[in-house]
């Protein structure tokens, strides 16, 4: 059994992180370069992480599966990027934005992260405007901010759509930088398969080079992973094509806590799925429901064109079940309405999963021109997609798989159970709770690489003094053989069905059975189907190719095997929390009037699954949430 | 629709490469280049052949990843469109689609449609940066930027790292991926302790990587999937002009 100490720092809410600064110890400038840290994954966390370690004079190895690190999936993130500046004089805090997201979270969060969030935000902006970030500008020539998922103060930074490219491509170039000083070694190319454990402490990982197939162990002092969410359990989402849990599973299954694993936000406005061939789905800003009007026909099996059904047989769901929030209810609340609409055989287009998301009003009130300042980009990008012209026809939208608030269980120096082993960004399930806000998941990364992880870092390798250990450790040797023997295994099936097939039909049990809607009953029954599934898969699974050389089928199958056991997990965690919460809205823990309710008496606490075997259940521990500042409250949207 | 795919098979590096030619039967028109793809290797899966290897991640046109020649085009037939960005609808039911890698002695093949890259990541090592170590940052909005010089800047900046401007150019010039980055650098308050310097490295880095020489085609232009001016090209030929008629004393 776990001991989960969250070692959140006594003293006010105000002053821990400035304290706990403080109190950490501190390596020596002429002891850092001693140290080894390895860090995987390129994104905003990993990549500022790794650049800023090095600035700090540790000798970092740097990992990355693709071919540069600018490629890692924060690149595609849009909208923005939030932080307690308050340049706009509107009434933003530190203390708002911490109580915004500790709310938005469904109080499912701990505080002193939290807080420690919205504080550092503001350094965030300050570092990424040094660096040459193009955030978008006032005539004057101040920072602009705009408003943001329904936040009541205007505190999000952008770069036009494409904030997250710029925000990774600063945090890339910080690397490339002390990559160039020989300060960091990258190896591109390569897939962590295995961390390694020696006398209690994270002391390397094993990878596979994804060009020579060669498996190679890398030794450390400490272990960073930062390889973002597993959104892709489900196989259509929004996330990158190779985008997996492979790092944080492999972590899991030598002992770190994997914490609230069936928080998965599902985000309400995305193009639906056109097709079997489809491989992910594409985003649309939320934004688009301020002046768009979501509806479905009255009558299930309404074939008519959209245009061609009068007023009084459509059926405008949001307006007329929450009068007052209308089209702008919160992203869980959205896409449970437009899912029950589906069930109910009234959902539009060629798949009927799928509801209008309809401009004519706006337009008549408008006009074409107004509506086309504001959403032009995204109506080409719609329109490039799906082939037809939102000006004319209304959208279909439908939700989709968007973001994991879970992840490997952390302390507040963003440790793992395992010693040595950081866990930061999307990887980690620190600071979202049950529910993620618009524009957060930037600021967490760049929170966690930047100014975080950095000083908690030193304090680990200060205390902890890993003695020296070298690639020929017992510990580092089998782990290279298990990783290739399972790479042996999984080219020796042979088998009749192809990879795809299989992630294909987890993602549809997932989606079906422990998506926006999860009963007691058909987790169970999607955890029977999972095991069947993955029983299946190692017996039947066809992977071409060989183990040497690029074998993107086989970096596939290794992937998919990992998802197939993490769908397991998340079906248990969903299952043992009966109660709602964020995006987990269990059937069963309903208000009158269908709205989520969740129970603070019973589950006011982070799930922790503790690896037991390959074949015994995981084992749970709970950490408990105490909320000293914040009073945890039911959310209303009628 | 029913297509006819001849595409570029290499099983490594070292090893010649040959088209083999593979019907696509059955695509939908609503399947995007890449998707179309996906469908034609789970058949080869099945029947137990290696699939086409290609890169590609986002597939929503931003992180760089998907490259190939379509038909003899970068990106292939859509302005403005990464390869992932491009759907189906836009051949003809029946045509016959040649599909090859980027072609450029500074992105050598490693498999079928994959191409070695990290040429341009090494040009960004040289000086595409600005030195601001994490921690000693003033507040945001001391530093003022003009409007105008942001939305350059963001211009510049859209670069997507695809090395489409390399493949599409007849001399496999760097200049527009080069360029964007100094454009983008340059065009800020921020940039500008750097600016010599960061020219003139990126410049010897490029030709150090074997990159041709620009002399304005202006092909890289057209096959860029964000559309970057060649304007960014003739800024950081006038900085190099600059640097080079007064070097810095500490740039070298």
């Amino acid at each position: 059994m776990l001991t989960l100490q969250s070692r959140v720092p006594p003293g006010p809410l105000e002053d821990k992180w400035e304290r706990h600064k403080f109190d950490m110890r501190l390596v020596n400038p002429a002891n850092k370069r001693k140290y080894t840290v390895i860090v995987v994954g390129t994104g905003l966390a990993g990549a500022s992480a790794a650049a800023t370690l090095s600035e700090l004079g540790y000798r970092v190895v740097c990992i990355t599966y693709h071919d540069s690190p600018r490629r890692a999936h924060s690149i595609a993130a849009q909208g923005g990027i939030n932080a307690a500046k308050n340049y706009q004089n509107d009434g933003d805090s530190i203390f708002r934005l911490f109580y915004d997201t500790i709310k938005g979270g469904d109080f499912r969060a701990r505080e002193a992260n939290v807080y420690r969030l919205a504080q550092v935000s503001v350094n965030i902006i300050d570092q990424c405007v040094a660096q040459g970030v193009p955030f978008a500008r006032e005539y004057g020539g101040l920072l602009a901010n705009r408003s943001f998922g329904g936040a009541q103060v205007s505190r999000t930074f952008y770069a036009r759509g494409q904030t997250g490219q710029q925000l990774l491509l600063g945090a890339y170039q910080a690397l490339e930088r002390q990559i160039g000083r020989g300060a960091v070694e990258i190896h591109p190319h390569t897939e962590m398969l295995d961390l390694v454990v020696i006398d209690g402490r994270a002391r390397g990982i094993v990878t596979r080079h994804l060009l020579t197939g060669q498996v190679q162990s890398h030794v450390g002092d400490a272990v960073v992973l930062a390889t973002g969410g597993y959104g892709n359990v489900f196989f259509l989402s929004t996330n990158a094509r190779n985008s997996n849990a492979t790092a944080i599973w492999r972590a899991y299954k030598r002992g770190a806590a994997f914490a609230n694993p069936c928080f998965t936000q599902i985000h309400p406005t995305c193009i639906p799925v056109s097709g079997d061939y489809q491989s992910k789905l594409t985003l649309m800003s939320e934004s688009l429901r301020n002046d768009g009007r979501v509806w479905v026909p009255r009558q299930g099996g309404d074939a008519r064109p959209p245009n061609e059904i009068p007023d009084a047989e459509r059926d405008y769901y949001l307006e007329r079940k929450y009068p007052s929030f209308g089209n702008l209810a919160p992203r869980d609340i959205a896409s449970r309405a437009a899912k029950q609409v589906c069930d109910e055989g009234r959902g539009v287009g060629p798949t009927g999963l799928g509801v209008y998301l309809d401009f004519r009003d706006a337009i008549e009130r408008l006009g074409t021109r107004v509506i086309a300042e504001r959403y032009g980009n995204l109506f080409e990008m719609y329109q490039r997609i799906t082939d037809e012209d939102p000006y004319r026809v209304p959208m279909r939208i439908y939700p989709a798989v968007h973001y994991t608030m879970g992840g490997l269980w952390v302390d507040y120096n963003l440790m793992s159970t395992i010693p040595g082993l950081h866990v930061i960004g999307e990887a980690n399930f620190s600071d979202h709770g049950a529910n993620r806000l618009g524009a957060s998941a930037l600021m967490q990364g760049l929170a966690d690489g930047y100014f975080i992880l950095p000083y908690t870092m030193g304090d680990y390798l200060a205390s902890a003094r890993p003695p020296a250990v070298d690639a020929t450790a017992p510990e580092f040797r089998c782990a290279e053989a298990e990783v290739a023997d399972r790479t042996r295994r999984l080219l020796a099936i042979r088998g009749t069905r192809t990879i795809d097939s299989f992630h294909r039909e987890l993602g549809a049990i997932m989606w079906d059975k422990c998506g926006m809607a999860r009963t007691d009953g058909g987790l169970r029954e999607a955890l029977a189907a999972v095991t069947a599934l993955r029983a299946e898969f190692w017996r039947d699974v066809m992977v071409p190719g060989a183990g040497e050389g690029l074998n993107q089928a086989l970096e596939k199958a290794g992937r998919v095997a990992d998802f197939l056991e993490l769908a397991a997990l998340i079906c248990r965690d969903a299952l043992t929390r009966t109660e709602s919460c964020g995006c987990h809205f269990r059937e069963e823990s309903q208000t009158a009037d269908g709205e989520a309710l969740r129970d603070d008496e019973r589950f006011s606490y982070v799930s922790a699954w503790e690896y037991a075997g390959p074949d015994a259940p995981a084992h749970l521990n709970a950490e408990p949430l105490d909320f000293e500042t914040v009073h945890p409250s039911q959310r209303s949207y009628k | 629709m029913d297509l006819t795919l001849r595409v570029w098979r290499q099983p490594g590096p070292t090893v010649p490469g040959r088209f083999v030619d593979y019907p696509a039967q059955d695509i939908s028109a609503d399947a995007s280049f890449l998707e179309m793809l996906d469908v034609v290797n789970e058949r080869l899966s099945a029947r137990g052949e290696e699939p086409i290897a290609f890169s590609h991640d986002c597939r929503e046109g931003i992180c760089g990843s998907c490259a190939m020649m379509i038909d003899g085009v970068a990106h292939g037939p859509v302005r403005g469109a990464a390869t992932c960005q491009v759907h189906m609808r836009v051949f003809a039911d029946g045509s016959t689609i040649t599909v090859e890698p980027w072609r450029s002695a500074a992105f050598p093949v490693i498999k079928d449609l994959v191409t070695e890259r990290s040429a341009l990541d090494r040009i960004i090592q040289a000086g595409g940066f600005i030195t601001a170590p994490t921690g000693g940052a003033r507040d945001a909005n001391e530093i003022l930027v003009a409007k105008d010089a942001a939305e350059a800047a963001m211009d510049a900046a859209a670069c997507i790292g695809c090395g489409a401007c390399v493949a599409a150019c007849p001399n496999g010039s760097a200049s527009l991926f080069t360029a964007a980055k100094i454009a983008h650098l340059g065009a800020l308050p921020q940039g500008q302790p750097e600016r010599s310097r960061r020219v003139l490295r990126m410049v010897a880095q490029m030709d150090e990587e074997r990159f041709g020489h620009c002399t304005l085609f202006g092909e890289c232009q057209e096959a860029c999937p964000k559309l970057i001016s060649i304007d960014v090209i003739a800024r950081m030929n006038r900085d190099f002009l600059r640097a080079c008629t007064s070097p810095p004393a500490s740039a070298w």
